[in-house]
């Protein structure tokens, strides 16, 4: 019986050998694969078994981290003055994911970043833990609270910016969301979340108004709109009488007039007299003449129609539209299918009082690793030059006549000089919905530029015309501007 | 092969007794254990386990206790088999002593905390297997049993048929206020028993009476009948009770044991058609069994919004790769349930000892069930030989089958890993096939008595005139 069982024995050590060849595939082989596939729980595990890096403002971190005994999760994300900060900071939750900041800098702040490999390495030599790295932010806190608390209990959205650098000094959306409410694993967290949805919220809290709506900017567009009569050529004297009949017959039309608010005299005035009054028969006249494609390339220049506006958080795409000629009279006095973001308009703004160059719009200055190694340093960039600086200076001493004596004497801050442009955008059919208050301005200072606001609130009820974004929106960038000038002594 | 030759051999000169061996390598395979232990200990809390002292005394003693008796009653038994089995059951307590740390997969409706039941049921093992040593001076006598053993073991298989399935699978009996047993695993030792005395009588009929039929030699229906009916009556049975993992062990037993019994390989044809149609039948009828299969084919997949058992499972050999986490720190009890400490107590070794260590117990495996067939090949009679190769063909079997299906080589079947997953019944019969086999080795390699003088080797007497 010897010949079968040494074949028996052969068989039994095949089983085990299958077994042993088994375990390496998986083991070895497959072993990455396994360990980092997105179902492994093991992955979310590690990534909050150690406290997150911060995000910072002014030098303060604007979150936080604490230990939960609730699942596998050690840390989760705290956040300080959630709600003012969460157009900024996005949110980290363990069991909804993460956006914006704390998404795109993920990997630094998790620690698992490539560039954060030498501080790893000393941590594993050292026996610490993995440490997150920290991003730091271009905003300015005292900014931020003044938009903030100047939104309110309104709707809206406030962008400010540095007009020489396109550093991002302020970024409010209302009505706004505490993350920190939905940071961890439980159901009440998850019913946090749930309730902040649009579908069982209309307000939409976690809609970033200021970076990701779009609303038709209304007046506030006519300083484009001056800019491309100015560097076209089609009035070169900003004080000259334009050729501009009230009212102003739209092209292309069967006698369809377009309309000023009121009676305000606007007809034939010089452009700077219709940018205080906010004429819109001069501006309409002024896009019709220049017509779609002259009007669409200077939008462009100002960053419209760029889907790729990365703040490092990507700004909705704000549309000038290739239309057709009415149509197109229309979108020069920001209505139609023209439409904006809050940060388009300020980076408007922004071009405009830092002599036609427009600087691309950032909020991360630095990337710092868990030892304060800077691993990344942003360095300002134009981005394009919409205005020569002589156009520039022409449409800056327009915009401080429009706070000076025009619609947005509210805005006045003493011993700055400030530009300003208000805006009141009419939308839904017929104009049937509440119209959107408007307010753009820069403050200039003996020392520089050092401010550039939108404001945009929804939902002015009651007051309608220029005067609405002269009286909601134009106090709030007040606020700011004076924040920033405030900061800069 | 020299080795071979000795315990082969029948020889006046007595062949090492290597007691001394197994007595160095125990002491190995009580200390691996008690740092395992400690190591438990010292990732969890940050200090020694309170009870080390007492489990390092405890193993220690057990262990102690189980090589004197050897010494004893067997003093010529395999000197691996009990070293390997102690090291294994004691690397088992600190795996299920380590889940049971983790307060998600101990909870009071999970059966809370296993390590000290498991502890217990282990020591009743090691009783049971002091017991075959002492009692049983010569397996012989289990031959005297064959029929007896037939009837125990189909009453062992159907017993849970009354009894209330638990965990999908209806193989336990449960005895109030003792817990509950899985009969099957005791019955894989007995029915290797009735096996071995009814081949043993009939193995010279079965292979030299038969016709040969298309190249394949058929045996008379009067050799084979009565086998055959047992056999398939206890397939039925398990069919019935959806406990795949023990009917495919009993099949590959019945189709090893015939063809060492028979020398014929027309029965290792026979038994793969016997094994394809069953497996092909029970699958088409059987949903729980294409379940098994779908998860097999395709591990990773999400099944009601979540990940699987299996993926789990595979997630954890994969988080493992070559090194581990280290003891304590895997997240095994991903897996959930009841199942991290019994089936799938492989996918918790393979995590935090590494594909080094998941070897390394493998190999372990690997050498109980050569040394298991090597005393087969040592054995002189054809019952201890039949009985010593269905034993471990059952072990082998047995592991392959487990650890085949918790790494998915094979589609899952739900098995004890012997002596390391949690189970009393599992670990108690484990103990008493190691005791049966170091009493067979015993008696292979005990020196044969001194064979009475030979008349025919005498001087020739010459007559002188």
């Amino acid at each position: 019986m010897n010949k079968p069982l040494r074949r028996v024995a052969v068989f039994c050590g095949l089983l085990v050998l299958a077994l042993l060849v088994r375990v390496n595939w998986v083991q070895f082989v497959e072993s990455d694969q396994l360990k980092n596939d997105p179902h492994n729980r093991r992955v979310a595990i590690e990534r909050y078994s150690t406290p997150r890096g911060n995000i910072i403002v002014d030098g303060k971190a604007v979150t936080g981290s604490v230990t939960t005994d609730t699942g596998d999760f050690k840390y989760k994300r705290t956040y300080k003055n959630g709600k003012m900060w969460a157009p900024v900071t996005g949110y980290a939750s363990q069991a909804f994911d993460s956006n914006q900041l704390e998404k795109l800098n993920d990997a630094i702040l998790t620690g698992s970043d490539d560039r954060l490999f030498f501080s790893r390495t000393v941590d594993m030599f050292t026996g610490g833990k993995q440490k997150g790295g920290n991003v730091v932010t271009t905003l300015d806190a005292k900014a931020q609270k003044a938009a903030f608390d100047g939104l309110g209990d309104k709707k809206g959205a406030v962008v400010a910016l540095n007009p020489e650098t396109g550093a991002i000094l302020a970024l409010a959306s209302t009505p706004s969301y505490d993350p920190s409410t939905f940071a961890g694993m439980t159901d009440k967290d998850a019913a946090a979340y749930n309730a902040l949805q649009k579908k069982n919220d209309p307000d939409d809290p976690m809609l970033n108004r200021a970076l990701r709506q779009t609303y038709p900017p209304g007046s506030t567009f006519k300083v484009v709109t001056a800019a491309a009569a100015l560097e076209n050529g089609l009035y070169t004297d900003v004080d000259a009488k334009t050729n501009s009949p009230v009212p102003y017959i739209l092209p292309d039309t069967a006698h369809q007039p377009l309309n000023n608010e009121g009676s305000i005299a606007c007809e034939n005035v010089s452009l700077r007299e219709a940018l205080r009054l906010s004429c819109n028969t001069v501006f309409g006249k002024v896009s019709a003449d220049l017509g779609n494609a002259k009007m669409k390339a200077e939008a462009e220049k100002f960053g419209f129609n760029n889907a790729r506006i990365d703040t490092p958080v990507r700004a909705a795409e704000s549309v000038f539209p290739k239309d057709n000629r009415p149509q197109n009279a229309m979108a020069g006095i920001g209505q139609a299918s023209n439409r904006a973001t809050p940060l388009q308009m300020a980076m408007v703004a922004s071009a405009v009082a830092n002599g036609g160059k427009l600087m691309k719009p950032y909020m991360v200055e630095q990337l710092v690793a868990p030892n304060l190694n800077v691993v990344q340093q942003h360095t300002p960039q134009e981005m394009s030059r919409p205005l020569s600086p002589e156009n520039a200076q022409k449409l800056q001493s327009m915009m401080e006549t429009v706070v000076k004596e025009g619609t947005g004497t509210s805005a006045q801050i003493d011993g700055a000089t400030v530009g300003g442009k208000t805006g009141t955008a009419q939308h839904g059919e017929n104009n049937k919905d509440n119209p959107y208050a408007w307010f753009i301005s820069y403050a200039k200072t003996g020392k520089g530029t050092p401010v550039a606001v939108a404001v945009v609130i929804e939902g002015s009820d009651t007051l309608r015309g220029d005067i609405a974004g002269g009286k909601l929106a134009a106090p709030i960038a007040k606020g700011v501007m004076e924040a920033v000038i405030e900061g800069e002594k | 092969m020299s080795s071979t030759t000795t315990t082969t051999t029948v020889g006046t000169f007595a062949a090492p007794s290597r007691r001394n061996t197994e007595l160095a390598l125990l002491v190995f395979a009580v200390l691996i254990p008690v740092f395992a232990y400690v190591n438990v200990g010292l990732a969890k809390d940050g200090s020694v386990p309170a009870g080390a002292l007492g489990y390092t005394l405890g193993l220690g003693l057990l262990a102690g206790v189980t090589h004197l008796v050897v010494r004893k009653w067997a003093p010529y038994a395999d000197p691996l088999m009990l070293p390997v089995a102690t090291l294994l059951n004691g690397l088992g307590l600190v795996f299920i002593w380590r889940l049971d740390q983790e307060p998600k997969i101990s909870t009071p409706q999970l059966g809370g905390a296993m390590a000290p039941g498991q502890l217990m049921w282990s020591t009743l093992g090691v009783a049971l297997f002091l017991g075959v040593l002492v009692f049983l001076k010569d397996h012989r006598v289990l031959q005297r049993y064959t029929y007896i053993s037939m009837v125990v073991a189909l009453v062992l298989l159907i017993a849970p048929i009354f009894f209330p399935a638990r965990f999908g699978a209806r193989i336990w009996i449960t005895i109030p206020g003792v817990g509950s047993l899985q009969p099957g695993e005791f019955a894989k030792i007995i029915i290797a028993i009735f096996f071995a005395g009814y081949l043993m009588v009939k193995r010279d009929a079965l292979a030299l009476a038969s016709r040969r039929f298309m190249g394949l030699y058929l045996p008379r229906g009067r050799d084979l009948g009565p086998i055959l009916v047992i056999w398939a009556l206890s397939l039925m049975i398990l069919v019935f009770e959806t406990d795949l993992g023990t009917s495919l062990l009993f099949f590959g037993l019945f189709v090893v044991m015939l063809y060492v019994a028979t020398e014929r390989t027309s029965w290792i044809v026979f038994g793969l058609l016997l094994s394809a149609g069953g497996a092909v039948a029970v699958a088409t009828f059987e949903s729980h069994v294409q379940v098994r299969v779908h998860n097999w084919l395709n591990p990773l997949e999400l099944q009601n919004g979540g990940v699987t058992e299996t993926a789990q499972s595979m997630y954890s050999f994969g988080s493992g790769g070559l090194m581990g986490s280290g003891l304590g720190q895997g997240y095994s009890r991903l897996i959930g349930g009841i199942a991290p400490k019994s089936d799938y107590i492989l996918a918790t070794v393979g995590e935090e000892i590494g594909l080094a260590g998941l070897m390394a117990i493998l190999l372990l495996y690997g050498l109980l069930i050569e040394r298991g067939i090597r005393t087969a090949l040592a054995a002189r009679d054809p019952f201890g030989k039949l009985l010593a190769v269905g034993l471990s063909g059952a072990f082998a079997l047995q592991v392959f089958v487990v650890a085949g299906g918790v790494t998915g080589l094979i589609p899952l079947t739900g098995m004890t890993m012997p002596f390391l997953a949690q189970g009393g019944s599992s670990v108690i019969a484990n103990w008493a096939l190691v005791g049966i086999l170091l009493r067979i080795s015993d008696t292979a390699r005990r020196p044969a008595p001194a064979p009475a003088p030979s008349t025919d080797a005498e001087m020739t007497q010459v007559v002188r005139p």
